[in-house]
């Protein structure tokens, strides 16, 4: 079966033996045995890492967790640099975690959290970084600042967590070219390896700013003018 | 100048800095992949504490299980000071926001793995090491600590045994770059891929930052030790956590009938196994009559990955297996500060040895090592570099390092190095894995004299300096040679069985060897000796 794979501006076709492996498997099979200076990334093989995120015909896929099939397209991830074939520099996109302020104030009381409670961000938390939702989100052709999917279901997960007591820092941090910026497409849910959605967490989040008095600016200013009566 | 250098962003590496950080050092990490990347992430069963949650449960029975299990060659204070933090430490995760899963009265949930005597281990579903893992990553973010990626750890700078930061090759730009710091803490990490695709491991867990000590001067202990995890997927030797053997699995033969206890230790049941394949044949796990309901909601990853790699439902099939190598119990020789025999250099983590697991690591307390001595080691080191008011360093003064990697560049190399790591690690697999002997050891001893002969004709065929992954591989490989030679070294120095230690030449325990294994360089010759 033939496999292309995409490298630099290049389409380059290898050829490889049918035998039930996942795409990981036949890149590193394709490294060690054809051509050495082919370059991806990996690390558990068991899809928790994040490392292999790249697109197969057009769709975000972890390599470890995918069997190819003849004809197949490999490409990068989009909206991140490429730095050689299918390896992606993450820096500016694992940065939003940091714009977005997702992390949690330590509490220093003894804590009580249902196993219900628990379920709240239980899903939230599954995230392994491994970037595809960034791949497939359009907002970036337009605004390459936006925080994006990743990095704003990872603030809904602590501002979603009972044990926090002052999310105030973490809402408004994803003000500004944040949960406004995203159009509710729903690109992002079906990438996903693992289930989540950021669409979801999104809407989330505006509801609970909505309720601490932050207002949509698009909505803010279609109104514009009209209150001044 | 910066403080603190931390290499290595798994969980050991980033409780270092987080608290090197808090004690007012500045402080840098820098790592080969991402952060979140680290093999931490892969740990499932839990992280053991004595909380008494779900049971009754002790400090003093988390003792007496980790000493029982370390056959005799732990340090007793260091077990003392794990089990006595595990609670406090177990705590702090949850103040910083780890999603543990709950038990109905609000309280961490724990369950039961091998050697304990009670349900000690904490966890958070079946992603225990992920969420921990991410958890710390966003308080390193929190606190402003700087982490670099796609740093790859060379040497370490080293004038008059003290130690002045580290060279590292930046894979984004192929240049050399000097790290100094006033101290350095090394968390890059075990070995256990030296055993190559007879791994559960991460494939960057080739020890580089135990063979770079090694080269700097650092003295290493219990190399030997290396645990074998007896349930992994025959193809892929992804793990299929102890839990199925717990719940009720059986192991079976090939003529589908029990041979073993499936609840003995770890070292046990991995020897038994081999010995079943050594009649030919495979070996499999049965968790059928669990049933699907149970599979889903206990086993759900490794439901998911027997059909992805081995195309069985465990559900309603058998699942080929095979033990495969797991935890490393060897590493950098540190004292209760976790300072190495360097000054000023620091470890933590699978790459450290604080003699808390002796001879054989119960499931559960690595995780909790992590955190007890990656503090330990982010405090120690973080004092040491505020103290020190002048830059202890003058630089690095070995070998040009741009220049040697310049030098393995060769596309017309006679030897190709894949080959000869596929060839060494099943040769570890074979001669120094579960079961060992003298005429084995010194088999692969001669193996790896060779491959050193060999070296000098392989090399990196890919003359591209940006992101070259060959480059790195080829690194890896040579890190895994050394490490490999103290491994065996140390295997032959022992004859007698201890723990995950086992020859059946001397199938005893001896009290002669109930002490540490200590390896140093003198040159360019690994010494090996017997601590007194
Ligand atoms: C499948 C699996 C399941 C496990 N389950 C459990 C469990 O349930 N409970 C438990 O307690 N333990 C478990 N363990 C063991 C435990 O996960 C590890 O011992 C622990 O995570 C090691 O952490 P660490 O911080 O020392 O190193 P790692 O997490 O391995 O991180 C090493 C870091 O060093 C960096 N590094 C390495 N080399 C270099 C270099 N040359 N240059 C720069 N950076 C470098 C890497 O990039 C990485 O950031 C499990 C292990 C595996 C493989
Ligand atoms: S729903 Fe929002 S975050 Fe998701 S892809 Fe669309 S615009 Fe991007
Ligand atoms: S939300 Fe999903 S797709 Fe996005 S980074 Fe996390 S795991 Fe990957
Ligand atoms: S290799 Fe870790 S997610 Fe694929």
């Amino acid at each position: 079966m033939t496999i292309n794979i995409k490298r630099g501006e290049e389409l380059v076709s290898y050829e490889i033996e049918e035998k039930n492996l996942t795409l990981l498997q036949v890149l590193t099979q394709i490294k060690t045995e054809v051509d050495s200076s082919l370059s991806f990334s990996s690390g558990c093989r068991s899809s928790v890492c994040g490392s292999c995120a790249m697109r197969v015909n057009g769709r975000e896929v972890l390599a470890c967790a995918y069997k190819p099939s003849e004809g197949d397209l490999i490409e990068p991830l989009r909206n991140v640099p490429v730095l050689r074939d299918l390896v992606v520099d993450m820096d500016k996109a694992y940065g939003f975690n940091k714009i977005a302020k997702a992390w949690g104030l330590p509490t220093s009381k003894s804590i009580s959290v249902s196993p219900q409670d628990a379920k709240q961000n239980e899903l939230q938390s599954d995230c392994i970084l491994c970037g595809s939702c960034y791949s497939a989100c359009p907002v970036y052709s337009v605004n390459s600042e936006f925080i994006g999917p990743f990095a704003l279901t990872r603030s809904w997960k602590y501002v979603s967590d009972l044990r926090q007591s002052d999310i105030s820092s973490t809402i408004a941090a994803v003000q500004t070219s944040g949960i406004y910026d995203c159009t509710l497409c729903g690109e992002c849910v079906p990438v996903c390896p693992q289930g989540i959605a950021p669409k979801q967490d999104i809407v989330m989040l505006k509801n609970k700013s909505g309720v601490l008095g932050y207002m949509d600016p698009s909505f803010a200013s279609s109104f514009g003018g009209g209150l001044t009566f | 100048m910066i403080d603190v250098l931390v290499v290595g962003a798994g969980g050991a590496g980033l409780v270092a800095a987080l608290s090197a950080k808090e004690r007012g050092a500045s402080v840098r990490v820098l790592t080969k992949t991402y952060p979140t990347r680290s093999q931490t992430c892969m740990a499932q069963g839990g992280i053991n504490a004595a909380l008494s949650n779900s049971g009754e449960d002790s400090i003093k029975s988390h003792y007496e299980n980790t000493l029982k299990s370390a056959h005799g060659i732990a340090d007793e204070k260091m077990i003392e000071k794990l089990c006595n933090e595990g609670v406090e430490a177990v705590k702090w995760l949850d103040s910083i926001g780890v999603p543990f899963s709950r038990n109905e009265d609000g309280s961490i949930a724990q369950r039961r793995l091998g050697g304990a005597s009670a349900a000690r281990a904490c966890y958070a579903q079946d992603y225990t090491g992920l969420k921990i893992l991410h958890t710390l990553y966003d308080q390193c973010n929190a606190n402003e600590i700087e982490m670099l990626s796609d740093r790859f750890l060379l040497e370490l700078i080293v004038n008059e045994g003290t130690v002045g930061g580290a060279v590292v090759l930046n894979l984004k730009t192929g240049e050399v770059e000097n790290h100094e710091a006033k101290s350095v803490i090394l968390a890059t990490g075990g070995y256990s891929r030296i055993y190559g695709n007879n791994s559960t491991n991460a494939v960057g867990t080739t020890g580089d930052g135990i063979a770079v000590a090694l080269r700097a001067g650092a003295k290493l202990s219990d190399m030997e030790f290396v645990q074998f995890h007896p349930t992994a997927l025959k193809n892929s030797s992804i793990l299929i956590s102890e839990s199925a053997r717990g719940e009720g699995g059986y192991l079976l033969n090939k003529d589908k009938e029990r041979f073993t206890n499936e609840l003995a230790p770890r070292d046990e049941v991995s020897r038994a196994i081999v010995d079943e394949m050594a009649k030919g044949g495979e070996v499999y796990i049965d968790i059928r009559h669990l049933g699907e309901e149970f599979i889903d909601h206990q086993l759900p990853q490794e439901r998911k990955l027997a059909k992805l790699y081995e195309n069985v439902d465990p559900a309603f099939e058998l699942i080929p297996i095979k033990p495969v190598a797991h935890y490393t119990m060897g590493g950098i020789e540190v004292d209760a500060e976790s300072q190495t025999s360097i000054k000023g250099l620091f470890a933590a983590g699978e790459c450290a040895n604080h003699k808390v697991h002796g001879a054989n690591r119960l499931g559960g307390n690595s995780l909790l090592e992590l955190i007890v001595f990656g503090r330990e080691a982010g405090t120690n080191a973080a004092n040491l570099a505020i103290e020190n008011m002048e830059s202890p360093t003058n630089g690095y003064a070995g070998r040009d390092l741009k220049k040697c990697i310049l030098e393995l560049q060769d596309p017309a190399c006679k030897i190709d190095f894949y080959t000869k790591r596929d060839e060494l690690c099943e040769q570890f697999y074979e001669n120094v894995g579960i079961k060992r002997n003298h005429k084995m050891l010194t088999e692969a001893l001669g193996y790896l004299e060779r491959l050193r002969d060999d070296l000098p004709l392989m090399g990196v065929r890919d003359t591209n300096l940006i992101y070259n992954t060959e480059l790195v591989e080829f690194l890896e490989f040579k890190n895994m040679t050394e490490i490999a030679n103290a491994v065996v070294l140390g295997a032959i120095k022992r004859e007698e069985s201890r723990g995950a230690h086992y020859r059946d030449d001397n199938p005893n325990e001896n009290q002669e060897f109930q002490t540490n294994t200590i390896y140093y360089k003198n040159g360019d010759e690994l010494c090996v000796t017997l601590m007194k």
